[in-house]
């Protein structure tokens, strides 16, 4: 029983990894109704310039607020310079622009810090919390606290500012938006600028546990995608749950299920993905929509 | 009237091609040239492709873009060194060496693609270096029907020895299954009676590895406990490690690349319920991978190894080191020497260089005998003891390694050079 | 997800202009004259750019294939590869166990993608826009440890290696020829399939349902039924480059088959342009040569080349480069007729 609970303490540690970026995406999806294939690689980016910081001698917080701000002024630099001129484009364009700045980004991660592996400081004590014979790592606690702290700012934005009714409106229906007195284009760049946030804190709260190097956020994207869809792509809450329960359904069934096993564990959140879309395709938080022809 | 989209297509496709006509025609069919008399009796009629007698042309395929693109950093030590050569020695044998790269992303087909450019449109004399089990094996039989040498390809696989009729291609690094050898020899001594716990990659390299491994303990009291894969698309080894440390084994072989390296170490210090004997295999035992795990998380783990890494004090003084590291600064001032692949590639170069040296004739046939033909050639970046050996039925250049333990903040070998041809007798398909 | 993520409300009607008589006997002009450059080719170029060539037409199917789904029924895939891959196995497989004959690897290909697409087609009618793209990219990212899972058949991720078709003796015509000249049958009969398919009753309702999903419902056609048959072929299109694939290279592994394969497909198709029947040639030729020339522009990170290339042809031609051709084409006419 005791080896089991720690399964899904594992669980939820990778699960909390997970939630991070979902909260990314669920954020930029709120605000512009697209999804970002980039964003992992964008928090990838933030946890460099974060490292950068440290390394020329900034202390760890200071080095993070910096990378915070450099990342919400990139990410509305990326939606005027890059998205902007495909605004009115179909779809499918903006997803295949998302794809090129996936490919960019690593890239050029790569370039100007090698693609060798980054001693990233640890924030958190690297202990672990010993409890009746568990034991959890102080690092996984921290990841805790932070994405619960994340998920509730975003809940207030979301449902308690005029901003959050602004970029509900624009995502809705830009057209009726811009009639009513919204700034469509402040509102987008605002949007991509505090998914990049986000995504920093993902970037920096991930990086001294699975090890800075321009792939790191490639293999936690689609862990990412099957927690947004799980939790509904609108909603914050959601997201966290999603990650959480995605990442212990992984885990339980690398680790008990001898058909899946280790090697077979990435088809869990195609599992999941295709469950819930055919299910309950809002998600579990999601708000259903009204098609209207 | 607007065109339609067959014409569309049509216009921009005729342009293409008839560039690529103009551009191709004059480079000819992809023979080459041959050795006339008057380079020797025994070399008349090979292939001199690629060589005069000033200039030596090869071509590497390396993942520059892509997942695997660390690898990328080993033609950087590999330019260095003939950069060097060129400038300073008068290149090998008088020939300055050009060493054309190009990418592959780690995809097979985006391999081909490149071996038959190189080969063709370059002409490069010969492939020095493919990186990878699946790119090299995708192009090994165009490299050996159209006779074209791929030496000391970057690639521990051990098929590249064993077998019978690629004779044009050849590895160089010691085979996974060799390096798994000198573990059990080292747990054999230690550990008679050793549980282990394995991690491994889902991969040619992490089975052929583990593989070795359990043919080497068969037939001794020591036991695998546990053994979990991992995919290289997996964002973390967590949950395995969590299920290594129920098996409770006293011993956990870390069969991992880099970054999995570190996340496996960092697991296994963070555990404190279980403290396994750690044996981390060669690809993950440099410095780059320890240090961000912090060292003194990472003492008394094990590894072997075969050449010398730049970071290790013990070779502060070396001569062929300070040579590296004064000539990296040289000819590779971005690429810093202390990063192990760039001492790699040097290594490896220097190796061709000796090769290309021995080679009776200047021609593809005469360097495909020259590197089945090496009789304890001595490469001073290699350990000492460590020497390219190959001959009839072996085809494994190296094939000794020395262990070594995590110590303060760098490695100690320990224990003679483990020549593994001797230990357990040659290794065949 | 909501209503406004569908593909399918902006992707255009571009390509369906009234066909005036003149035009029509362009077009074959045009065909033709496309035919006998592509059949002439082989002769004039040297080995390694019938190579290239020979890539390109595979590449070509598997986007016209996509072309299908994407540009004509409005859905996403990102996982187009994994067809690609299970047609490139399939004949590999027929090839390395029961030393099948080459001609008939490619139907078994066909049909057995096909089947696959089926199946995936039935859940795949329920989803729309990104979800789907999301679920073919999971199926793409899972195919690679399942190919490696069945060891004993598809030789794990050691891969199988198998010798190329030899080119009969009477045809006097080297390999590298006869590969492409066996790819360009394939390519040829390939679009003339897809080009009747788009004529047929499949191909009216596939964009009645594009272009007003509703308002198709309501005329009697089926939405879910022709979406999954679109899934399929679309499927097959994809079996039948793979299985091209596995004759030219003469090599199969999982890591032939990752999920940048799908992502670069969907990509290329894009920038070549949907809906067209050029687009997915342009996109080909786009998917095989820019990343050599992003690796002779910056060898350091060709990825930063090759990232930005595929920004700037949507900021430059946001309808792929067959539109910015027609709009190029277009405005050198007026020029002329001016002048």
């Amino acid at each position: 029983m005791a080896g089991f609970l720690q399964q899904v303490i594992v669980g939820l540690g990778t699960g909390a990894i997970y939630a991070s970026l979902a909260l990314a995406l669920v954020l930029i999806y709120r605000f512009t109704g697209i999804v970002n294939f980039a964003q992992g690689e964008l928090a990838m980016f933030s946890a460099y310039v974060a490292w950068q910081f440290t390394a020329v001698g900034v202390p760890f917080w200071l080095a993070l607020v910096l990378a915070l701000v450099v990342s919400f002024a990139g990410g509305m630099l990326i939606e005027r310079v890059i998205i902007r001129p495909v605004e009115g484009a179909p779809e499918l364009t903006v997803v295949i622009v998302t794809v090129g700045l996936f490919i960019f980004v690593n890239a050029a991660a790569g370039w100007i810090w090698t693609f060798l592996i980054k001693d990233f400081p640890n924030p958190f004590p690297g202990g672990a919390l010993e409890m009746g014979g568990l034991s959890v790592g102080f690092g996984t606690l921290g990841v805790f606290a932070v994405v619960g702290i994340v998920m509730g700012l975003l809940y207030l934005l979301f449902q308690h500012t005029k901003i959050g009714l602004g970029m509900r409106a624009v995502s809705t229906n830009p057209e009726s938006a811009r009639l009513v007195g919204i700034r469509v284009g402040w509102t987008l760049a605002l949007g991509w600028g505090l998914a990049a946030t986000v995504g920093a804190v993902s970037g920096v709260l991930v990086a001294p546990l699975l090890f800075l190097e321009p792939n790191m956020m490639g293999g936690v994207l689609i862990y990412a995608f099957a927690a947004a869809t799980l939790g509904g792509f609108d909603s914050p809450v959601g997201a966290v749950v999603g990650g959480l329960v995605v990442g212990v359904a992984e885990t339980l069934a690398g680790a008990y299920v001898t058909a899946i096993g280790p090697d077979l564990k990435v088809g869990v959140p195609l599992a999941i993905i295709l469950g819930v879309l055919l299910l309950r395709p809002q998600g579990l938080f999601g708000r259903a929509v009204v098609e209207r022809a | 009237m607007r065109l339609s989209a067959i014409g569309r297509t049509a216009v921009t496709a005729t342009l293409l091609i008839a560039a690529a006509a103009c551009g191709g025609r004059d480079s000819g069919e992809a023979g080459g040239t041959q050795a006339t008399g008057a380079t020797g009796g025994q070399c008349a009629g090979q292939q001199t492709t690629g060589i005069t007698d000033t200039s030596l042309k090869l071509g590497g395929i390396y993942p520059l873009s892509g997942p695997a693109s660390a690898y990328g950093a080993i033609p950087k030590g590999i330019k260095a060194y003939f950069d060097y050569v060129n400038a300073e020695k008068g290149g090998i044998g008088g020939r300055k060496v050009e060493f054309v790269v190009r990418d592959d992303g780690y995809q097979p087909p985006k391999a081909v693609e490149e071996a038959r450019r190189l080969v063709e449109q370059e002409q490069v004399f010969a492939l020095f270096q493919t990186l990878g089990t699946p790119s090299t094996t995708a192009t090994w039989d165009y490299t050996n029907q159209q006779k074209v040498p791929q030496v000391f390809v970057a690639t521990g696989a051990s098929v590249w020895g064993t077998d019978t009729e690629h004779p044009w291609t050849i590895g160089w690094q010691p085979n996974y299954v060799s390096e798994a050898r000198v573990y059990a020899q080292f747990l054999k001594k230690e550990h008679p009676d050793a549980k282990v716990a394995v991690l491994y990659q889902n991969d040619d390299f992490g089975k052929d590895l583990l593989g070795g491994f359990k043919n080497a303990i068969s037939g001794t009291k020591i036991t695998i406990a546990a053994e979990q894969s991992y995919e290289v698309s997996d964002p973390t080894v967590d949950p395995q490690m969590r299920n290594l440390a129920e098996s409770k084994a006293d011993v956990f072989l870390n069969v991992t690349t880099p970054k999995f390296g570190s996340q496996a170490l960092a697991a296994d210090a963070k555990n404190a319920s279980w403290n396994p004997l750690h044996i981390v295999n060669n690809v993950a035992a440099s410095i780059t991978v320890l240090k961000p795990v912090g060292f003194e998380n990472v003492q008394g783990v094990v590894s072997a190894t075969y050449y010398k890494d730049p970071v290790d004090p013990t070779w502060a003084e070396d001569a062929e080191m300070k040579l590296y590291k004064a000539k990296m600064q040289q000819y590779a001032p971005d690429a810093d020497p202390q990063v192990p692949y760039h001492a790699f590639g040097w290594a490896a170069a220097s190796s061709f260089h000796k090769a290309m040296e021995a080679a009776k004739c200047p021609t593809r046939e005469g360097l495909r005998d020259s590197v089945r033909n090496l009789q304890g050639v001595q490469v001073d970046m290699l350990l000492p003891g460590v020497k390219l050996e190959t001959g009839q039925g072996d085809g494994f250049p190296i094939e000794s390694l020395q262990l070594m333990r995590f110590k303060g903040e760098r490695w100690e070998l320990f224990g003679d050079v483990i020549d593994t041809r001797k230990e357990f007798g040659p290794l065949t398909g | 997800m909501s209503e406004s993520t569908q593909v399918s409300d902006r992707t255009t009607t571009r390509e369906q202009a009234p066909v005036r008589p003149g035009a029509t006997k362009w077009r074959w002009a045009a065909a033709a004259a496309l035919l006998a450059a592509a059949v002439y080719a082989p002769f004039q170029l040297v080995p390694f750019h019938v190579f290239q060539l020979t890539m390109v037409l595979i590449y070509a199917v598997a986007l016209l294939g996509l072309n299908l789904l994407v540009g004509h029924a409005g859905q996403i895939s990102l996982g187009h590869g994994a067809f690609f891959a299970v047609g490139a196995y399939t004949a590999a497989i027929l090839l390395d166990r029961w030393d099948a004959p080459y001609p008939l690897t490619l139907p078994v290909a066909a049909l057995v993608a096909f089947v696959l697409g089926l199946a995936f087609g039935v859940p795949a009618m329920r989803l729309r826009g990104l979800y789907l793209a999301l679920v073919t990219l999971a199926i793409a990212i899972f195919l690679v440890p399942l190919l490696k899972r069945f060891e004993e058949v598809t030789g794990g991720s050691m891969g199988l290696s198998l010798a190329k078709p030899a080119p009969p003796a009477w045809t006097g015509l080297a390999e590298d020829q006869w590969l492409y000249f066996l790819a360009l049958a394939v390519t040829v009969a390939a679009f003339l399939l897809a080009a009747s398919l788009l004529r047929s009753r499949v191909g009216r309702a596939l964009h009645a349902i594009r272009d007003n999903e509703a308002a198709a419902e309501v005329m009697g056609v089926r939405p879910a039924y022709y979406k999954t048959l679109a899934f399929a072929w679309s499927a097959m299109f994809a079996g039948i480059a793979g299985c091209v694939y596995t004759w030219v290279i003469g090599f199969v592994s999982p890591d032939s088959f990752v999920v940048n394969l799908s992502i670069t497909l969907l990509a290329g198709l894009v920038v070549g342009g949907l809906g067209s029947l050029s687009g997915p040639v342009l996109g080909a030729l786009f998917v095989m040569f820019v990343p050599s020339i992003s690796q002779d522009i910056n060898e350091a990170a060709p990825g930063v080349i090759f990232g930005l290339l595929i920004i700037a042809v949507m900021y430059v031609a946001p309808t792929g480069l067959a539109g910015l051709a027609g709009r190029a084409t277009n405005s050198i006419k007026k020029t002329l007729r001016k002048g």
